[in-house]
């Protein structure tokens, strides 16, 4: 018998769209000159204009944030910061659905992962940090550890949200106030929030979401009134970041791209490790800085792993991101469907054979079938570069040894998986690898307790965490 | 490939032969993460199954009920009265379908048997010293083909968890072998009693166990001890099924029993099927609930869909 799910769409009732929004600056929304559009991309359909903030508009930000840092949230004692910080994480959690249809709408993303995922981690990294905010002398910092001043956070398209709870809870538990560009083409979740800072009555200033591209990047972060930079999002912007800080007092974190390994020996729980791998690729249309877009499989149980992967991504249902049964949403931009679509193409081109399920596509919007590609070696560039996107490059390996050096060759080093029933391999593989995150028998785990960050290109600093503490402390 | 599969299927065959060849074939099956499953569970527990396809779904669910009363205060008259009920779950909608099968205590087979007689209805009979399973083996014979004598097409036994926990897996086997023989065209349904396994790897090693000794269904639990049915252990013994067929090409059923109550569970567990094994075993005959209760809540969704307005309990019958 046939069973096929009727179509069960998420209200987008609920959530009240204006036609345009301004910067919020200092405690109100402030009309801009420069407004552009911003789209669904799963039906190329005009959501609302956005303002890109300039040079001028940034520093007004900047100038707001120093004053409320100066006046009011540095001078606070931490629990009444705390006070503020819960205000928010319960907000965040009453306005969970509308916050994640919203994300839904403008990312792409599917609902079942914005309302499952991202949205309770978001409410969760406030309470974690809030839980900080009048306890940072026990954090291992010292006695007394005094916040930086003004925060500037550049965050990405692939977690609008989540992004912004990661950068803007720890830097607020310990001190600081912020200015924070979400990426262009998903402004308006960090504009609702900036809506539940005014309902929490956070003081005018802590808290300023200026909207823009690049540019607005730039002017934010090059700004000498600016005492941290954080930045989430490629390798390449945050190398110009780095030069760009470079000789400053401004303390930096970067969280940049990956290139995962995940490794499944042959001793694995077969079902679910397919489970990861699938999880650890197609999660968010494999937009996850930490995806694990190699897999690394033991050559003598390859063939039976593929085929189980194969099986089950027949089982993926790709389409409209709102309908509560979709696993795969829409690419976020035409640009990065591009981009996925130039690597794929390169990976065929070299030789490595790519493979997709049956599924169908709609039409309008941004789309790409989740992929593998299988018979690829560590010379593919589809095995070198970051995809950001749902394609999977299948390598084999013969040893542990031979394992930990294919997944160590990268410039990148964000996260890994390795599946096996033996603990103590598990214990020694994580030795080796050098990832920020090692996932056993499981990935894409998160959760606010604990530190993410990477090693070599894939950035430093942590975050989540007490670790992620530290850097928004003058420590 | 074809040679592939034949001689894939004539080494399965030859395990039964030896104590040795089952542990290391059995102690062989790829482990099962407990987190990973449990997960995987959760996650297809998220679907959102409405309108049309909920009322598939839910006539689909009845027709897989096997409606149990496994009670020591059953008698003749209550038997019958739920053997009705199994031929017309709604008296009020004759659109609605006739369950899958009656499930009753070897005693209660006779009375059963004459009101579904020629019905399509199956009829269920637990044996082998259910639920326990703790008895000589030629008593849970006896008591096998007593059940089978007096009208039963399916037998639900319980295999030897005394022996599978002490690692006498031939013996299991044999029982199986045995009492499969004692049904004769009787359907066998294998009961792990998966509460008292306790681990994934151990359902799954006792899902391969009566598979190999040729039962045609796997069953989760007596619903006699305090853990029965649950989404992440059926997601296993699906599992199981799956791999089975594609080792040997035999298909083999499961009947998730015990806990089962209402028709969003019920719906969870159909949709685990789907995307588990596939629409092969979304049938009566592949797949079964172990159930008493579920059978009510599914009537009244179902009118609930067809009306539009929730009845009340006292408007469907109580067996």
């Amino acid at each position: 018998m046939i069973f096929e799910y009727a179509p069960a769409p998420e209200s987008r009732a609920i959530v009240d769209l204006r036609p345009s929004y301004g910067l919020f600056i200092d405690g109100e929304f402030v009309a801009g000159e420069d407004l552009h559009k911003t789209v669904n991309p799963a039906t190329e359909e005009v959501l609302a204009e956005v303002v890109w903030a300039g040079g001028a508009e940034v520093d007004r930000a900047v100038r707001a944030a120093r004053t409320a840092y100066e006046k009011v949230w540095g001078p606070m004692p931490g629990r009444d910061r705390a006070k503020y910080l819960f205000r928010i994480a319960r907000l965040v959690q009453e306005r969970s659905r509308e916050l994640a249809v919203l994300e839904s709408l403008d990312n792409g993303k599917p609902i079942r992962e914005s309302r499952d995922v991202d949205l309770p981690l978001v409410a969760a990294h406030f309470f974690y940090y809030a839980g900080w905010a009048d306890k940072l002398s026990h954090a291992g910092f010292g006695p007394d550890p005094k916040p930086l001043g003004v925060a500037a956070q550049v965050i990405p398209w692939n977690f609008p949200l989540l992004m912004l709870a990661w950068k803007i809870a720890p830097a607020l538990a310990a001190g600081n106030t912020v200015v924070l560009k979400p990426a262009e083409t998903t402004p308006l979740t960090a504009l609702l929030f900036a809506e539940i800072c005014q309902q929490a009555d956070l003081p005018a200033g802590v808290v300023n979401i200026v909207t823009g591209a690049g540019d607005t990047g730039r002017a934010l972060v090059e700004h000498p009134g600016v005492d941290k930079v954080a930045f989430t999002g490629s390798t390449e912007v945050g190398k110009a970041i780095a030069r760009s800080v470079a000789g400053t007092r401004k303390k930096v974190t970067l969280e940049l791209g990956g290139k995962a390994a995940n490794i499944v020996f042959d001793d694995a729980p077969v079902d679910q490790a397919v489970e990861g791998i699938v999880n650890g690729i197609f999660f968010n249309q494999g937009h996850v800085c930490c995806a694990g877009s190699r897999l690394l499989v033991q050559e003598s149980v390859a063939e039976q792993v593929l085929e189980s992967l194969k099986r089950r991504m027949a089982l993926l249902r790709v389409g409209d991101p709102l309908d509560k049964n979709t696993d795969i949403g829409a690419i976020n931009s035409a640009e990065q469907l591009a981009r996925i679509r130039e690597l794929s193409d390169a990976g065929a081109a070299e030789g490595a054979q790519r493979w997709s399920p049956p599924c169908e596509l709609p039409e309008r919007g941004f789309w790409f079938a989740p992929t593998i590609f299988t018979g690829v070696t560590q010379a593919h560039r589809v095995a070198r570069e970051e995809i950001f996107g749902p394609v999977l490059s299948v390598l084999t390996f013969r040893t542990p040894a031979e394992a930990v050096e294919k997944a160590n060759n990268t410039p990148y080093g964000l996260s890994a998986g390795i599946w096996t029933d033996k603990g103590s391999r598990i214990l020694w593989m994580a030795d080796r690898l050098r990832a920020g995150v090692v996932w056993a028998n499981t990935f894409n785990k998160f959760d606010p307790t604990s530190p993410f960050g990477g090693y070599k290109e894939s950035g430093y600093g942590r975050e989540g965490g007490r670790h992620g503490l530290e850097g928004y402390l003058d420590v | 490939m074809t040679a592939t599969a034949t001689s894939a299927r004539s080494d399965l065959s030859e395990l039964g032969r030896s104590e040795t060849a089952l542990r290391t074939f059995l102690h062989g099956l790829p482990g099962v993460d407990q987190v990973g499953a449990e997960q995987r569970a959760a996650q297809l527990g998220t679907r959102s199954i409405k309108t049309t396809a909920k009322a598939q779904a839910i006539d689909l669910a009845i027709r897989m009920v096997d409606l149990t009363t496994l009670e020591g205060a059953d008698t003749p008259g209550k038997v019958r009265a739920l053997a009705a009920k199994a031929l017309r779950p709604d008296p009020a909608d004759p659109s609605c379908p006739h369950v899958g099968a009656v499930c009753v205590y070897p005693a209660m087979v006779p009375h059963v048997a004459e009101v579904l007689r020629g019905s399509g209805v199956h009829l269920a009979s637990v044996a082998t010293a259910f639920p326990s399973g703790q008895a000589p083996l030629e008593v849970k014979l006896a008591d096998t083909r007593a059940a089978v004598a007096a009208g039963a097409d399916e037998i639900d036994m319980v295999i030897n968890r005394g022996a599978f926990l002490a690692g006498r897996y031939q013996e299991v086997y044999d029982e199986i072998v045995a009492t499969k023989q004692a049904c004769g065209d009787a359907h066998l349904k294998v009961i792990l009693e998966t509460g008292e396994l306790a681990t994934y790897d151990n359902v799954r090693r006792a899902s391969w166990l009566a598979m190999l000794a040729g039962g045609d269904f796997i069953k989760t639990s007596t619903g006699k001890v305090p853990v029965a049915a649950t989404l992440p252990v059926t997601l296993v013994m699906l599992e199981a099924v799956r791999d089975f067929r594609a080792a040997t090409g035999r298909q083999v059923g499961v009947k998730p029993a015990g806990g089962i109550k209402t028709t969003k569970d019920a719906i969870k567990y159909l949709v685990m099927v789907n995307e588990t094994v596939g629409g092969d075993w979304l049938d009566p005959d592949w797949f079964r609930f172990g159930a008493s209760s579920l059978l009510n809540d599914l009537l009244m969704q179902r009118t609930k869909l067809t009306t539009g307005v929730y009845s009340g309990p006292d408007y469907f019958t109580l067996d």
